[in-house]
C-alpha cells in the first residue's frame, strides 16, 4: 500500500514544470496524501531530495527536514487524527534560493497563541509542544492561517561563505 | 515493524549504563515509543539509575524524540539517579539549544567526560 503512495508522490512531483538549466530551476508540488506516517515519510524524503538536487546546502536541507517533519506529523496525527477519510494537502514551490510549503490538515484547526512556550521554566519538563518552536525557529517564515488547519513556511537556501582568496 | 537491529546499544562501565543510539535518524512514532520502552527497563533495573546516552550517530531527531528523553529524564529523577548526554553533534546540539533543554539535560562533550562526571 505504502508502494501505491509513494507512486502518488513521484507522479505528482514528475508533473511538475521541468527544471531549467539557468539557474532559474523550479519545482511545483500539488499533492494529497493519506493521514499516515508512512505516507507522509515518503512525501518528506521526495521534497528533500528535489531541494538537495535543487543545490540547497546541508544546513538548509536539515532545517526544512526538522520543520517538515513537524508540520506533518501534527497534520497527520493532530490535526486529522489518523482518520483514514481526511487527508493532508501539501503544496510546494522548490527553487535553488527557497522552498515555500504549504501543509492544510481537514483537522479542528488550533489557536497559535494560546500554545504556550515550551522553553520557559515551568514548561521546560513537560514532555510537548516543541514542535511549533521546532519550525519557527529553522524557517524563515511560518504562519498558521485558516484557524491553525494551514501552515505556510519558507525556507530560503543559506548559501555557504566563499572561502576567503 | 520490527527492526533487525535494536535502536540502543547497551553496555555497562562499572556502576553506569551506556546506552548508544544505534540509528541516525530518531524521528518516527514508533521507532521512539521502542526507545522509550528500553530506557524505561534500564531505569527500573537500578534503585538509583545512572545512565549515559552517546549521541555519536544521531544526525536528526524530532520534537517527539525530545519528549522520550524528557520523559526518561523525569524517571531518572524520581529516583534520585543520574542522566548524562554525550557526543551531540553541532547540527543536533541547536536543537537543544533552541529549545532550552541544555539547561535541563547534563550535557558533556564526550563519553570519556560523561563517565567522568556521575557522582
Amino acid at each position: 500500500m505504502n508502494a501505491v503512495r509513494d507512486g502518488d508522490v513521484r507522479m505528482a512531483l514528475a508533473g511538475t514544470k521541468p527544471a531549467r538549466s539557468d539557474g532559474n530551476s523550479r519545482d511545483l508540488l500539488d499533492v494529497r496524501i493519506d493521514s499516515d506516517f508512512a505516507a507522509g515519510h515518503a512525501l518528506q524524503e521526495q521534497i528533500l531530495s528535489r531541494l538537495t538536487g535543487l543545490g540547497f546546502t546541508p544546513d538548509s536541507v536539515f532545517a526544512v527536514r526538522l520543520a517538515l517533519h513537524e508540520a506533518l506529523i501534527n497534520a497527520i496525527k493532530h490535526g486529522n487524527r489518523l482518520d483514514p477519510v481526511k487527508k493532508v494537502h501539501v503544496k510546494a514551490v522548490l527553487t535553488p534560493a527557497r522552498a515555500h510549503i504549504i501543509v492544510e490538515d481537514e483537522g479542528p484547526g488550533f489557536d497559535r497563541k494560546i500554545i504556550p512556550d515550551p522553553t520557559r521554566g515551568e514548561n521546560l519538563e513537560k514532555c510537548s509542544g516543541r514542535g511549533i518552536l521546532l519550525i519557527e525557529s529553522y524557517m524563515d517564515k511560518a504562519k498558521w492561517t485558516r484557524h491553525g488547519r494551514r501552515l505556510t513556511m519558507v525556507k530560503r537556501n543559506v548559501q555557504e561563505p566563499l572561502p576567503p582568496r | 515493524m520490527a527492526e533487525s537491529t535494536p535502536p540502543l546499544a547497551l553496555c555497562w562501565q562499572k556502576d553506569i549504563r551506556i546506552a548508544e543510539f544505534t540509528n541516525n535518524k530518531i524521528l518516527d512514532d514508533a521507532r521512539i515509543s521502542e526507545i522509550g520502552q528500553t530506557l524505561d527497563l534500564l531505569v527500573d533495573e537500578a534503585a538509583s539509575p545512572k545512565l549515559l546516552l552517546d549521541f555519536s550517530n544521531v544526525d536528526h531527531l524530532s520534537s517527539a524524540a525530545l519528549g522520550m528523553l524528557i520523559n526518561t529524564n523525569n524517571k531518572i529523577k524520581q529516583k534520585n539517579g543520574q542522566l548524562r548526554l554525550s557526543d551531540i553533534r553541532p547540527q543536533i546540539m541547536e536543537v537543544f539549544v533552541i529549545t532550552k533543554l541544555n539547561r535541563l539535560f547534563k550535557i558533556l562533550p564526550t563519553r570519556k567526560d560523561a563517565l567522568a562526571s556521575f557522582q
